[in-house]
Formats: C-alpha cells, structure tokens, sequence
C-alpha cells in the first residue's frame, strides 16, 4: 500500500514537473515585445513600498505604450517607436527584502523569463546581490531608489543609478547644518546616529560619520539596532545620555513610528532631527504620525510643494492615485518612474534589445531636467553609473505636512528650530 | 566608544522601569504559548499571527466603530478564544497522532496563511490606533513613562492572576491541569480531554487577543507584527520553562530588563545578545528552563 502510494506520488510529481516545462516554454517573449524585470519587496514589512513601484510603474507603462500629451519620455508616442513600436511588459517578482531571494530571482528572471534588462529594488541590500547576477550574465540593471553609496563603487559595467546616494544626501546635510548654524546663529557641537543595520542604514551611518569627523562634529553616540525591534528604550535612553545637538537616523518605516512614539513616551527631546528618508517619507508615517513627528526633517530627491515649479506633477499625480487607491506620489514612487523612465528610453534609443546596445545607450543617457519629475539637472551617469545629476534637498514636517525648508533658495517654509519639546506641545 | 557605559541615574531608572512593564507584556504574549504546551506538548508557531489578529481586531473595532482598545478587550479575548478552538478543531485534533514534523508545519504553514491573507485583506500598511483613552506619558517621580504600558503592564499582571485563580480554584480549571499532567489518567476520571485540548487552545488565544489589543495602544500593525513579538515569545517560554505559566511571567520581566540593561550599558546592538546569552546560559544549566517541572 505505501509502496503503490510512493509510486503514484511520484508520478503525479513527474507529471507536475512537465506541466511546469511546458508553461516555462511558453513563457518566451514574443518579438513585439521588450521584458523588463522587476524586483520589489512585495510582503513583509516595507510591501507598502513595492506595491506603490509596482503602480507607479504601471504608470510608467502607460506613458510608455500608449500615447500621452506629456513632457516625458516616450509619452509622445504608442510604444518604443525605435524597435518598430514596441510594447514594454513587466515582470514582477517578490523579493520579501530577501538578499538571497533577490539574487534567486534575478537569476530566474534572466534565465527564464528572458528579460531584456533588470529593474530594482529598494533595499540596498537586495539591490547589491541581484545586480551582481545582471553584472555575470552582463544584463543591464537600473536602480532607481537605493541609497547605499558602495553599490556604484563596485566598478560594475552593468549598473546604473538614476537617484542620489547617501553620499551625495549627507553632504546635503553638513552643508545645511553649516548654512543653518549662519541663519539662526547657533553652534552644532555634537551629533548622534541612529541607524537600522542592513546595508541601507550601516552605510549611512558610514557616511555620516566620515562627514562629521571632517566638519568638525563630535560624534556623542552611534546606534545601530536591528529593524522591527519590539522595543526601542535602550536606543533612546542613550539618546538622551547623551544628548546629541544634531540626530541623524537612517530607519525604515516601522522604526520610525515606534521612535517617535518612544520618544514621546520617555520625554526625549531631540533639538534637530535630520534624517535619510526612508520610514520618514513613507506616506503612511507622514499621515499617522506626520503631527507628532513636528519639526522632523528628512533629505528626499522629491517633494510635493515643487509641483508650482513643475507642472509634471500634479498630472502624474492624477494618474498614480487611480492605481494606488487614492495615495499620492511620494518620494519613492516619483524616483522609480524617473528610473523606469530613463530605462526604457534607453532601450528605445539603442534600438535594439541587445544587452550591449542597451548598455551603450544608458552610457549615452543625456536626458534633460524639463523631462524630469525630479528637482534634478538631468540624468548623465558617470563611468561609475551614477547619475551626476541629482540634487537633494531637505524638507521639514509642519503640522503635519512636508514643505521644502533647504536648499533656502527652493524654500517654501522657514526652518523650524530648535523643535519644541513634548510639554510645549500640549 | 567605551564598551561599558554608565548611564545617568534618570535614564537608568526610567529603562529599568520601562524594561520591567514591557516584560509584562512580552510575558503574556508568552503566556497562551506556554500553556498550549504545558498542555499538549505541541509548539505553537502560529502564536505570533494569532497576536496579529487580536491587534488587528481591536485596530478594525476602532477604525469601524471607533471603540476603543480598552473597550475591545473582552472582544479581541472572544474572537482569538474562538480562533484557538477553531484552530484546534479544524488542525490540530487531526495531527495529534502524527509525526512531531508534522505538527510543526502544520502550524507553521497555518502562520504563513494567516499572515498572507492578512496583506491580501488588509494590506501591509502600518495602521495605527491615533487617539486611544490611554495615551501619552506620566510622570512618575520626575520620570517620564508611557501610560499605555503601565496600563498594558497592569492588565497582564490581573489576566495573570485569573488564569491563576481559574487553574487552581475551579472545576474546569483543575481538569485542565489533570489533563496537563497525564492525559490518559485524567480521561480515565471521565475527563473529556479533547474539549480539554480545546479549551486550552481558546484560552491560550484570548490571552493573546487581550495582549494584542493593550498592545494597539502603543504599537503599530501590519501584517507581520507577529515575527517581531515571536520570538521573543519563543524565548520567555523557553527561559521561563516549558508550559509554566508563572515561569512565562519571571521570564518576561527577566527579558524586558536585560534587554534595556544591555542597551544602556553596552550598546543596543547587543541588548538581544545579551537575551539569548542568557537564554543558552540557562538551558544549559537547567534544560527545563526556571520554572519548568519536566
């Protein structure tokens, strides 16, 4: 009996495996079509996250492969009209903020779906390995939204960033707080960092603690903890030991809502937060605990108030909340369709979906700021693949909503400081 | 930096104090867990989701009917009763007789499920409970505490001690433990084990739905709120002794300390270090746990 059982087990198995082979088969791209793959952490804890790109993205392929009365790439007409109209199809996977699943994936993606070019994927961490499976089969991989500055220091010739790194946002923050300490005539002495640590948060912390050595900041205390812990008293009670003029955290979402509230809860009063984006940015923060967080600040490539500057804005805007349920475009959203963007113009330009001729393109990327949804000068990348184009700028919460506070000429409020503590507030 | 700090004495205090009311609250997470075991000897990996639920109930009771978590305690404590029977019921009684594998995928596939169909329902967003009764600091002797944690702490303190007085002092509560302590000879007294084994599921779960909804007060939700307390779960029962009830309590407080102590005084990188240290420290010496009777 278990004998027979084993067997027919086995068959069905079999069986099973075939039907798979065969719908792998059948999976090939038809000639019409350019493949890109898509890595994003789709459940698990920043899933909010890969679920806004996935809809940005469908924005993105909208733009793409229909026609559009917009100032963006490939808006103008249906397809990429350099391969014969071609549409663009995306493949999605989730990566669940796995490193290892990320690279399993991108291996899959290539090998399997015959994608044309890799696209992704928040974390640092993720980014790095997935990439460096497009790096050995010579794949080309845009990224659009990791901030780690290692990843375009590796010397890969198949990655590009179209967004800032972290070196480029913390030389955004001394530069404020040297211009801050002229404006409201007050010495920062002491900085502390608090910092999630994967790859994202430890090199932001690096970063920054290089910087402030150099600006001549003492570094009071250095904190890296682990996202998603239960508790964040430890953490804070060394905060308020040591009393740091200037906090930097570089945190994800979920910490950032538990430090606010620990912070309130302790009675710490940070005089100057500054933070790397992040959980700071996410809608979700800004909507529950955008009024508690007062005075915080982040660094962001993109901001809401510029859409007087950039009339892109609110049009996108528009097409995004159809897809979102009604969220606006945030930081990260409006970085991954730029990213997307520049993506497929190149594959157009190259005319061809070569690996090569796609990487020669992105190489020859010169795409303007007018095209841009981004506060950028353009989109060039270097020969390490970053784009050198990018500017930061700072924003500051006030009542409950982000306004541009830096660089002071692109200012839409004045910096509020120091921010008032938790028994004025009341 | 130094490997040793000290800290001032007000941020010592206030650590200590916050430490030991959320080793209250880590405890009666733990305890459901402890007492299914203490039971039946299965692991519950499930545990984790089930406390997801019981925050994600309060946090629906607030956002539908805007009662407040205080008020959707008997509420989340019914519905994870109702969840633990169903579990039992529907997969745990099948498993009984299998293999030990078996049970712990059938509840690990079980988390899996709930969590997954937690995101597809809900969505992974972070949802908060913005003005609940109980919010904001006290100050307490110049030290500044949360009040949700000193209310949370309080109730598992008295859920505590009813599933005390319920075990020792009631009918169903005795056979529960004859149950605990040799199945066959308790359904040779005419004990019905199976309702037992149910019982003991429901009750394990309103534990946990009682903690999810105080937890709601001062602790965000989504989908995988259970992986961040599961552990930590794991490790109270482990530490504080296999199907102990107080032993989850001791252990909880224990937990809750040295994770701010390790914090405050080597770095917060380490305050989980020092935990499971103590943890491996104490299963070596005494492979029960604290109070652990096998």
């Amino acid at each position: 009996m278990i004998r027979r059982m084993g067997r027919r087990t086995a068959l069905e198995a079999l069986l099973a495996l075939l039907a798979l082979t065969a719908v792998g088969a059948c999976a090939r791209p038809p000639a019409n079509e350019v493949v890109i793959g898509v890595l994003y952490p789709m459940t698990g804890p920043v899933a909010q996250i890969g679920i806004d790109a996935k809809n940005v993205i469908d924005v993105a392929l909208d733009i793409i492969n229909n026609r559009h009365d917009l100032k963006l790439p490939l808006a103008a007409e249906a397809g990429l009209p350099r391969l014969g109209g071609a549409k663009v199809r995306v493949v999605v996977v989730d990566h669940q903020g796995k490193p290892d699943i990320g690279q399993a994936e991108a291996e899959r993606l290539i090998t399997q779906e015959k994608v044309h070019a890799l696209f992704g994927a928040y974390f640092s961490s993720v980014t790095n390995t997935a990439s460096q499976v497009a790096e050995r089969i010579g794949i080309p991989f845009v990224n659009a939204d990791s901030s780690s500055p290692a990843l375009t220091e590796r010397g890969f010739q198949w990655f590009f960033r179209t967004s800032p790194h972290d070196g480029h946002f913390s030389l955004v923050m001394f530069d404020f707080l040297k211009d801050l300490e002229k404006q409201k005539k007050v010495k920062f002495r002491t900085v502390g960092i608090l910092n999630e640590n994967t790859q994202f948060g430890s090199d932001s912390a690096k970063v920054q603690e290089e910087l402030a050595k150099k600006h001549g900041y003492r570094l009071v205390a250095k904190l890296p903890f682990k996202s998603g812990s239960p508790s964040l008293d430890a953490e804070i009670g060394r905060l308020k030991a040591a009393r740091p003029d200037v906090l930097l955290p570089s945190i994800y979402t979920s910490d950032a809502i538990l430090f606010t509230r620990t912070a309130k809860n302790l009675d710490y009063n940070p005089r100057l937060i500054v933070a790397q984006d992040a959980g700071y940015t996410d809608p979700k923060f800004v909507s529950e605990m955008g009024k508690e967080a007062e005075g915080a600040i982040t660094r962001a490539p993109f901001a809401m108030d510029l859409a007087g500057r950039k009339p892109l804005i609110p049009v996108v805007n528009e097409m995004f909340k159809k897809l979102s349920g009604g969220r606006d475009l945030s930081d990260v959203p409006a970085r991954v369709l730029t990213g997307f963007l520049v993506l497929a113009d190149a594959i157009n330009r190259a005319g061809s979906r070569e690996p090569a001729a796609i990487q020669k393109a992105l190489r020859e990327t010169n795409m303007p700021a007018e095209q841009l949804l981004m506060p950028w000068t353009g989109v060039r990348f270097d020969e390490k693949g970053q784009n050198t184009g990018v500017r930061a700028i700072l924003m500051q919460l006030q009542g409950g909503t982000y306004y541009t506070v830096y660089p002071f000429e692109l200012a839409a409020r004045d910096v509020l400081y120091p921010i008032p503590t938790w028994a004025k507030r009341k | 930096m130094d490997l040793l700090t000290i800290p001032p004495s007000d941020v010592l205090i206030q650590g200590i104090l916050s430490g030991i009311l959320m080793g209250f609250v880590y405890a009666l997470i733990a305890a459901g867990l402890s007492l299914i075991f203490g039971l039946m000897e299965i692991v519950n990996f499930a545990h984790g989701e089930f406390l997801m639920l019981g925050m994600y109930t309060a946090f629906w009771m607030y956002a539908l009917f805007a009662l407040d978590p205080l008020l959707s305690v008997p509420i989340c404590a019914l519905a994870l009763f109702g969840v633990g029977v169903l579990v039992y019921y529907g997969i745990i009684r099948r498993i009984l007789g299998g293999p030990m594998l078996a049970q712990i995928f059938a509840t690990f596939g079980l988390a899996i499920l709930l969590r997954a169909s937690a995101q597809f329902l809900w969505t992974p967003d972070f949802r908060q409970v913005g003005d609940a009764w109980v919010a904001g600091p006290v100050q307490l002797l110049g030290i500044s505490i949360g009040l949700p944690r000193v209310v949370a702490s309080l109730a598992s303190l008295a859920t505590f001690a009813g599933l005390y007085w319920f075990i020792t002092r009631t009918e169903t509560g005795v056979a529960l433990e004859a149950t605990a302590q040799d199945r066959q000879a308790a359904a040779l007294m005419g004990i019905n084990t199976d309702r037992m084994f149910a019982l003991g599921w429901g009750i394990g779960g309103a534990c946990v739905g009682v903690a999810g909804a105080f937890l709601t007060t001062f602790f965000y939700v989504f989908p995988d709120v259970g992986s961040t307390f599961g552990l930590l779960a794991y490790v109270t029962v482990a530490l504080g002794g296999f199907g102990s009830v107080p032993g989850a309590l001791v252990a909880g407080v224990i937990i809750g300390m040295l994770e701010v102590l390790a914090g405050l005084f080597i770095a917060p990188a380490f305050k989980y270090v020092a935990v499971f240290l103590l943890y491996l420290g104490v299963v070596l010496v005494r492979p029960q746990g604290l109070m652990g009777k096998f």
